[in-house]
């Protein structure tokens, strides 16, 4: 079978699975997009974000 | 003016080409003429003359490489924790900053222990007791920043009659904004220039519109000590408390810059798909070929 028709037998052919899987599809597209323009983003400015420094004063706290 | 135009080679091949009609040509005269006119009036009232010197505008400030200037730079929290502490023990003793809650330092420049202990060292209104009156208690981290003052009368009095004003929204509140805020104060010459006068009970300052202002010079080297150890020269103070003060008027700064790279990726692509969409649809209408066969008669 050619890949075009596996794809529609098994994703278009029925509504209901098409569109669960285009539901799914956004919630899996979304996390990934999310967790790499993140990663771009703390890269891009590391040693800014509280995140990075917050250790520093948090170790403080637990003497 | 017509012989002129009619001389001039676009107007010649306007006229010639057969395929120009009369109301295409009127249609460029007309864009000709309204294009004439606006250039007319932005050169005759475009540039007013202005009854204030340049001393009475204020200098322009310089531009400053700050660190959170460009589209995808957040603010830099380390300067923000000095920023407070110097806003907290030279610029509190003067300007309120009524905006700001304990609670929205707390994993911005703080911690929450820490922002917690800072509160409580402040005193707040409790609720009336069972006999209607108002006891004091420490602070938490849903109150307010308390204010130096009780109300403008109190600033005033305090201040030869100058309101300090709140320091909150001052970055968005002024031309050149954290520029500004930053050449001010560390603007203060010895003496002020031959030929300046200022008021007396006004300092002179070239930043600040007008060259006297009611605030004197109050940042000197090593006038905080930074738990850091950044060295607390006069411009890095001035540095750092701008900087507090932008996240003060912008404190969404961060992530607002963060969403709009996400926003702009998407409706980037989106309109690139829309574009490639626009054409995979057009091209069979745009590629195909009409032909007339006569029917044989
Ligand atoms: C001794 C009291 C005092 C202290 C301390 C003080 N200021 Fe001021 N500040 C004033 C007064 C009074 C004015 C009003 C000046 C005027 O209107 O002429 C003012 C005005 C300002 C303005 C507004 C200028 C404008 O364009 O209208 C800014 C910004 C400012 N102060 C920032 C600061 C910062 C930042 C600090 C801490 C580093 C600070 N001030 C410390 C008294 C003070």
């Amino acid at each position: 079978m050619a890949i075009s028709s596996v794809i529609y037998n098994t994703i278009f052919r029925r509504n209901s699975i098409f569109v669960g899987t285009v539901l799914a599809g956004a919630f899996a597209f979304e996390i990934a997009f999310d967790s790499t323009v993140d990663k771009y983003w703390d890269a891009r400015n590391i040693g800014k974000q509280w995140k990075d420094i917050k250790y520093k004063y948090v170790e403080k706290d637990e003497e | 003016m017509v012989n002129r135009l009619s001389g001039s080679p676009l107007f010649k091949r306007l006229a010639s080409s057969a395929a120009v009609s009369k109301s295409t040509r009127n249609a460029v005269l007309a864009t000709v003429a309204t294009g004439g006119l606006a250039a007319w009036y932005v050169n005759l009232y475009g540039n007013p003359i202005k009854a204030v010197t340049l001393a009475e505008h204020g200098l322009h400030p310089g531009e400053y490489p700050w660190s959170h200037k460009g589209w995808l730079d957040t603010f830099d929290h380390q300067s923000l924790r000095r920023g407070f502490q110097v806003y907290r023990e030279v610029c509190a003793a003067c300007h309120s900053l009524n905006l700001v809650a304990w609670r929205t330092l707390v994993g911005v420049t703080h911690t929450s222990d820490e922002v917690r202990a800072m509160a409580e060292e402040a005193e707040y209104d409790n609720e009336p007791n069972d006999e209607g009156e108002i006891e004091k208690r420490p602070g938490k981290l849903s109150d307010y920043i308390p204010a130096p003052y009780a109300n403008e009368q109190a600033a005033r009095a305090a201040n030869s009659g100058a309101l300090p004003p709140d320091l909150s929204l001052i970055v968005k509140a002024r031309h050149g904004a954290c520029d500004y805020i930053f050449s001010l104060l560390t603007g203060y010459p010895d003496d002020p220039p031959a030929g300046a006068t200022v008021a007396s009970g006004l300092n002179y300052n070239p930043y600040f519109p007008g060259g006297g202002i009611a605030m004197g010079r109050v940042l000197f080297d090593g006038l905080v000590e930074y738990e850091d150890g950044t060295p607390a020269t006069t411009s890095q103070m001035a540095k750092d408390v701008t900087t507090f003060l932008n996240w003060a008027a912008e404190p969404e700064h961060d992530v607002r810059k963060k969403t709009g790279l996400k926003v702009l990726i998407i409706t980037g692509s989106l309109w690139a798909l829309s574009l490639w969409v626009k054409r995979f649809k057009w091209t069979p209408v745009k590629t195909r070929r009409i032909v007339y066969k006569p029917p044989k008669l």
